[in-house]
């Protein structure tokens, strides 16, 4: 079948495996078609697109609204800061106002974790999550594993750590889900006041010593130090955190073994990853920036032409 | 599904191969800026066959390319289906070239439809020619072919039903019922 088995992707758990490979097969398409001179196929033409940005993001919602654009679907961009939730609004009464003007899909960030199933299950449109709160990130989590792939062809049995403040990513909920679905072994670490309990039983190591995570690693996703999101309070000091879990070159070429190294943005440079390294041979950055744009076509395209 | 009646065999399909081949090159010239572009799934081997044997007549070299026209359906767009979409792989530049575009089967013409926009997305070519092994009539849009292997009447109920070596194993063209 080449068909998803759901209508809407809220977020990668219990997302089944051959849904997970209908998107990552798909991406090489889109990214083709990033490389024409006419970047743009007709495939969503006539159907609206909303990005429904309760919580500020650039990256995200540039990737979004240029894969819809490119899909030619209309699309009309909503961000909290200018709208009437200043008012007062509850989110339902907004998603419903919305709906009401005949939207097809909603892309949704919100700063509440369960936010977007909640109007998924309230309206009729397709929702996409560009991220709720700590909860999930679907789409970033998917762009990371096609990243990966093109890299090294399969995700089955890799070993892939993901660095950084576990309990308050949404990146890391959404890799580990989609990582262990496709048969990778999946690590964490970080402080251990930024871990949360229990991932043990998801079958998820824990390493709180960054040189035996790296040991560990074939691939290695770093996440930011969340700054706004008082991550102060988890650890002393940003010099002390970069000096236990700062990725380097020197900890890198130590190694002496292949290692990609991936970075959802933006980068706090000489936090948590040093600028020879985002920079360096062993970084795949940019890459996961361009295969966001396709991912994201691929998931609109699948989601959008959807049978009902 | 029953076969009504066998099309083309094995030694039919190179004869027809090789005729499709010669009128490209009476109408063309020979093979300068001839370029062979086919339409996924079997149209792709079929192209690669016509340029093998573009190049066993004249010589030089014949760029092949696939196109993949599934983001430029009309069907997708009407949620009337959602076929597996596949890159296209054209790794030339199709600007001022002739483009001879490689079908199986010639039916309803909108497959074609979409080709002509994909390809249009891609380059502004010379010229561009459709071959097809079998056109079987029932156009719905103004569309026809340069080059046709053979012209066979059908009625809607039935199919005509391509194998190639490079998938099914053999060649053959039958025209079956699909009418249980």
């Amino acid at each position: 079948m080449s068909s998803l088995s759901i209508p809407h992707l809220l977020g990668l758990h219990d997302v089944p495996k051959q849904d997970l490979e209908l998107i990552l097969d798909s991406t090489d398409t889109f990214l083709e078609i990033l490389d024409r001179p006419i970047k743009k196929v007709p495939t969503l033409q006539g159907k609206t697109v909303v990005n429904l940005f309760f919580e500020n993001s650039t990256r995200t919602r540039i990737s979004f609204e240029l894969a819809e654009r490119r899909l030619s679907a209309d699309v009309v961009n909503f961000s909290a800061s200018t709208s009437s939730v200043k008012k007062g609004e509850t989110l339902l009464d907004t998603a419903r106002n919305i709906e009401a003007m005949k939207v097809d899909i909603v892309v949704m960030r919100h700063a509440a974790a369960g936010s977007v199933k909640f109007l998924s299950e309230r309206c009729t449109s397709r929702f996409l999550n560009a991220g709720d709160g700590a909860h999930e990130h679907p789409t970033q989590a998917l762009l990371d594993m096609v990243t990966i792939r093109q890299k090294t062809g399969s995700l089955e049995g890799l070993n892939v750590c993901i660095i950084g403040d576990i309990a308050h990513s949404r990146v890391a909920r959404s890799n580990i889900y989609g990582l262990l679905t496709m048969g990778a072994n999946v690590a964490v670490c970080g402080p251990a006041s930024m871990i949360p309990y229990d991932l043990e039983r998801m079958g998820v190591r824990v390493f709180t010593n960054i040189d035996d995570a790296l040991d560990f690693s074939d691939v290695i996703n770093v996440l930011r130090i969340q700054l706004e999101r008082d991550a102060g309070a988890d650890f002393p000091s940003l010099r002390e955190y970069h000096n236990a879990f700062g990725i380097t070159r020197r900890r890198l070429d130590a190694l002496g073994k292949d290692m990609i190294v991936l970075h959802p943005g933006p980068i706090n440079r000489g936090v948590e990853i040093e600028s020879e390294v985002a920079d360096g041979p062993y970084s795949v950055i940019l890459p996961q920036v361009t295969n966001g744009v396709a991912i994201r076509m691929a998931v609109l395209y699948l989601i959008g032409t959807r049978a009902e | 599904m029953n076969i009504l009646q066998n099309i083309l065999d094995e030694s039919g399909f190179d004869r027809m191969i090789s005729r499709l081949a010669h009128e490209i090159l009476e109408r063309n010239q020979g093979v300068d800026n001839l370029v062979v572009i086919g339409l996924r799934t079997r149209g792709e081997f079929v192209a690669q066959r016509l340029a093998a044997k573009l190049t066993q007549i004249e010589g030089g070299t014949v760029q092949t390319g696939v196109l993949d026209v599934t983001l430029y359906r009309d069907d997708v767009r009407h949620h009337l289906k959602q076929p597996e979409v596949r890159a296209t792989d054209i790794t030339f530049d199709i600007n001022d070239k002739h483009v001879i575009l490689v079908d199986d089967v010639l039916f309803t013409g909108r497959t074609v439809r979409s080709a002509l926009n994909a390809l249009l997305d891609i380059g502004r070519s010379r010229t561009v020619q459709l071959v097809v092994l079998v056109d079987r009539g029932h156009r719905e849009v103004p569309i026809r072919a340069d080059f046709i292997g053979k012209n066979v009447t059908t009625s809607r109920g039935q199919e005509v039903r391509v194998r190639l070596r490079e998938v099914d194993g053999l060649d053959a063209i039958d025209l079956v019922s699909t009418e249980a």
